[in-house]
């Protein structure tokens, strides 16, 4: 039955058509996703819209480093963490350990990673995220913070949830448009 | 034993890659908790992301540009009430002058020459909120006014209500402002009621403000009104930074507990007043150790 099904498949070329064709992205397209999510996490907002704010530069970097792993390095993710960290008003290295903690995450899970799909993938990277918030909570105690309360991971769930609509937005302008006729 | 020739090369592992950046992230840790050698670091990178918060400050901006021009529809209504305020403000104006006046001539008489000298006619430079940081951990607001418009480290910020915080790092074209409730941030202070005098200090919680070392037998009341003292120049005179919220007698501690809320909108301003006093006295780092950078 299994069998029969791959055959039938095989022998639709019309399947082939439907399938997108991603072309791989440039280390322009990867700094600019960087940059705009780094600005989107500067918005100014109300303190009791923080909560829920997902750190989407972490979410992008992580995406990126999941699908390419090649073209995404540890490197990136520390000063991007340092740019946070300048930004936030936070101790200087804080977000960088937790992303290069995070990367190095996806690094080790990458490749189990990439055979799910993009809803199965959620949890598991909301994992990731909580590992590097509780990286960025651990170094906030250190600098003489006081411990936030739960609702300090509602980002964490928020990041989860915003995974899969990330991924197809980061995807979509890298979707070649494949012409049947032309050649 | 011949080793497998490299087809790909990889560089170190991951595992030896994250190490190396963890090293180095304690190294800045530590660097910007303990040591601060370098806060060239800080600015540097400062100036880099500048371009990136003005650019997420531009709805903002405009959202504040629609809202002015819909507030000009009501600018007639706005001014009638305006001027009746006014009114009754400079009756209060008069009462304050010869109280002032009054004051002057009794403390002759006392020989009360020497007090505190604070100046209390301090210029003042509106700045927006352009950040509030995302995490709870520091209480921490960046404005975009900096250096370059002669905003200085140590200045007090206040709104229309009294005292947010002080600036404690400075861009270019930015600075920070560590707010009231940061927990390594005090104020001087007096209650209002009977000229006592304490030192503020913010817990780190929002809204919460701590007086400590105060003996049990203190005299203090819930409702009572903080105001700067003056002492230690940094900050003007008599502006209100809290009340005095609940006071918790407990007679096994020798000190008495003293929670009180910051008067003015800690969290809640999109702009600021950053009053730079004309002549900052020397013992500003009594206050403030954090800001002893000052000489670079």
């Amino acid at each position: 039955m299994n069998r029969k099904k791959t055959e039938t498949k095989k022998l639709n070329p019309g399947e082939y058509y439907k399938q997108d064709i991603y072309i791989p992205p440039t280390g322009r397209y990867i700094a600019i996703s960087l940059i705009i999510a780094l600005t989107i996490n500067f918005l100014p907002l109300p303190q009791h819209v923080l909560f829920f704010r997902p750190d989407l530069v972490a979410l992008t970097l992580i995406y990126w480093s999941v699908n390419h792993p090649h073209k995404i390095g540890m490197s990136v993710a520390f000063v991007m963490g340092l740019l946070m960290d300048v930004g936030n008003t936070s101790i200087l290295g804080q977000h960088a350990l937790a992303y290069c903690v995070a990367i190095y995450l996806t690094l080790v899970l990458g490749r189990r990673l990439r055979i799910f799909n993009l809803l199965q993938q959620a949890p598991q990277i909301g994992l990731i995220l909580l590992v590097m918030q509780i990286v960025i909570v651990l170094i906030a105690v250190l600098g003489g913070s006081r411990l936030p309360g739960w609702s300090y991971f509602f980002a964490t769930v928020a990041g989860t949830l915003l995974w899969v609509p990330l991924s197809v937005l980061l995807n979509a302008p890298l979707k070649q448009k494949s012409d049947p006729n032309t050649l | 034993m011949k080793t497998a020739p490299q087809f790909f090369r990889h560089g170190p592992g991951p595992f030896a890659r994250l190490f190396v950046f963890i090293l180095l992230s304690c190294l800045l840790i530590a660097e910007d908790l303990r040591f601060k050698f370098f806060p060239e670091i800080r600015q540097t990178i400062g100036i880099v992301i500048f371009p990136l918060q003005k650019v997420a400050y531009l709805p903002t901006n405009v959202y504040d540009q629609i809202e002015e021009l819909l507030a000009n529809l009501y600018l007639l209504e706005e001014n009638i009430k305006l001027r009746q305020q006014y009114l009754e403000d400079r009756e209060q104006l008069l009462t304050v002058h010869t109280l002032q006046t009054e004051n002057e001539h009794l403390r002759q008489l006392l020989g009360a020459v020497q007090y505190i000298e604070t100046n209390t006619e301090a210029k003042a430079v509106l700045a927006d909120i352009l950040y509030t940081p995302r995490d709870p951990f520091n209480h921490k607001i960046t404005l975009n006014k900096g250096h370059y418009h002669g905003i200085q480290l140590g200045q007090p910020v206040i709104d229309d209500k009294g005292i947010i915080g002080q600036i404690t790092q400075l861009y270019p074209w930015s600075s920070e402002v560590t707010l009231l409730i940061d927990k390594n941030h005090s104020v001087p202070v007096q209650v209002l009621r009977n000229s006592l005098r304490s030192v503020v200090t913010g817990t780190g919680k929002k809204d919460e403000l701590e007086l400590r070392y105060l003996s049990v037998s203190t005299d203090i009341q819930q409702g009572d009104l903080l105001v700067t003292s003056g002492i230690g120049g940094v900050y003007p005179t008599g502006i209100p930074v809290a009340m005095v919220q609940r006071i918790e007698r407990d007679p096994v501690d020798d000190f008495v507990q003293i929670i009180s809320k910051p008067i003015a909108g800690v969290d809640r301003n999109r702009q600021v007043l950053v009053l730079s006093l004309v002549q900052p006295s020397p013992s500003d780092s009594i206050e403030m150790p954090e800001i002893e950078s000052k000489k670079n």
